[in-house]
């Protein structure tokens, strides 16, 4: 990628890739190809989300989106959305890895139609067989630690927990429990993968130093999806420095920070 | 014979999957194959014959989260 990246901030690194940006765009939603592809700019996303779907023969509409991402310039993500089986998801998968000739994946394994919660189980089996046949898994998960074990175990060199269930614009429901991720496993790249809603959640979790977001529905619903989409780079660029630069240690108590010493006495 | 096509029952005279996608002005489009479930690589399929009651999916790039 040939983007450059804000000054101080450290490249991200993906399944032996780097990239200039830390954040992932996901391509639904937008009220116009045009709309995406101003909202891809202005984000300076390295990495884009994309999808499969039925195509009809009198519409090929699908041609016309894969032109679009040819223009993009980015590196693509597929993704196995609403599968909710491990075959959905693996057949998804090979069928992802011959269209858009790319061996990553995002692999979603839903649970739960309504809150599109992972199945866990489930993903696990199905990233075991993605990794097996030569895919780099990119696991769209929840935060669970023991989760998180078993996909590293299974070759997932990146993982995706979610912050808040895809599409609530919520932020993230449970610092607690990706600030635990965070720290149990320093060295595998985290992304927030969902459930951001505005620029302040994406810094947070920069700031708990992620080394990444994806984001969709915030960009694309906004009001302006280009301006949202420069405002989040911005704020994970700031979270990510922040996070380099090593925040202070919060006090229960105040601790004045001009110097008390040499004050006159006036009282 | 009758098949299934991205979930829609249809006439179909092609007999194999090459064929049908040939029929349907696919061939060359930025598509990708099921049959019956089963992923079918590109090079597969003129050697794909097609059975009645088989359902066929054709999946290309869509907008995607």
């Amino acid at each position: 990628m040939t983007m450059t990246r804000p000054p101080g901030e450290a490249p991200l690194r993906l399944y032996d890739q780097t990239f200039a940006s830390r954040l992932l765009l996901g391509t639904a939603r937008y009220p116009s190809p045009a709309v995406l592809a101003a909202a891809v700019s202005a984000a300076r996303a390295g990495i884009v989300t994309v999808s499969l779907r039925r195509e009809q023969a009198s519409l090929r509409s699908g041609q016309a989106f894969f032109e679009l991402l040819r223009g993009l310039n980015v590196k693509l993500l597929p993704n196995t959305a609403d599968c909710h089986s491990v075959k959905e998801a693996v057949t998804t998968a090979h069928m992802a890895r011959e269209l858009f000739q790319t061996n990553w994946i995002k692999l979603e394994v839903i649970g739960n139609a309504e809150t599109l919660q992972p199945d866990i189980f489930g993903l696990v089996e199905a990233a075991r067989i993605l990794c097996a046949d030569g895919f780099a898994v990119f696991p769209y998960m929840t935060e669970d630690l023991v989760l998180a074990e078993r996909l590293l175990a299974v070759g997932c060199k990146v993982l995706m927990p979610w912050g808040a269930p895809i599409g609530s614009g919520r932020g993230l429901n449970n610092s607690y429990g990706l600030r635990t991720l965070r720290a149990w496993f320093p060295d595998v790249p985290l992304i927030v993968d969902a459930g951001l809603g505005l620029p302040s959640h994406a810094a947070a979790a920069m700031e708990l130093g992620y080394d990444a977001c994806l984001l969709n529905t915030a960009v694309a619903r906004a009001g302006d999806p280009a301006k949202m989409a420069t405002a989040f780079a911005a704020a994970i660029a700031a979270g990510r420095l922040a996070y380099e630069a090593r925040p202070m240690e919060p006090r229960d108590f105040a601790e004045p920070s001009t110097p008390q010493t040499g004050k006159a006495k006036l009282a | 014979m009758r098949i299934t096509l991205n979930g829609v029952s249809e006439d179909c005279a092609a007999t194999t999957l090459a064929e049908l996608l040939q029929n349907l002005g696919l061939a060359n489009d930025a598509i990708a194959t099921a049959l019956n479930g089963t992923f079918i690589r590109r090079d597969q399929r003129p050697a794909t014959p097609l059975h009645e009651g088989d359902a066929v999916e054709i999946v290309a790039p869509m907008q995607g989260g």
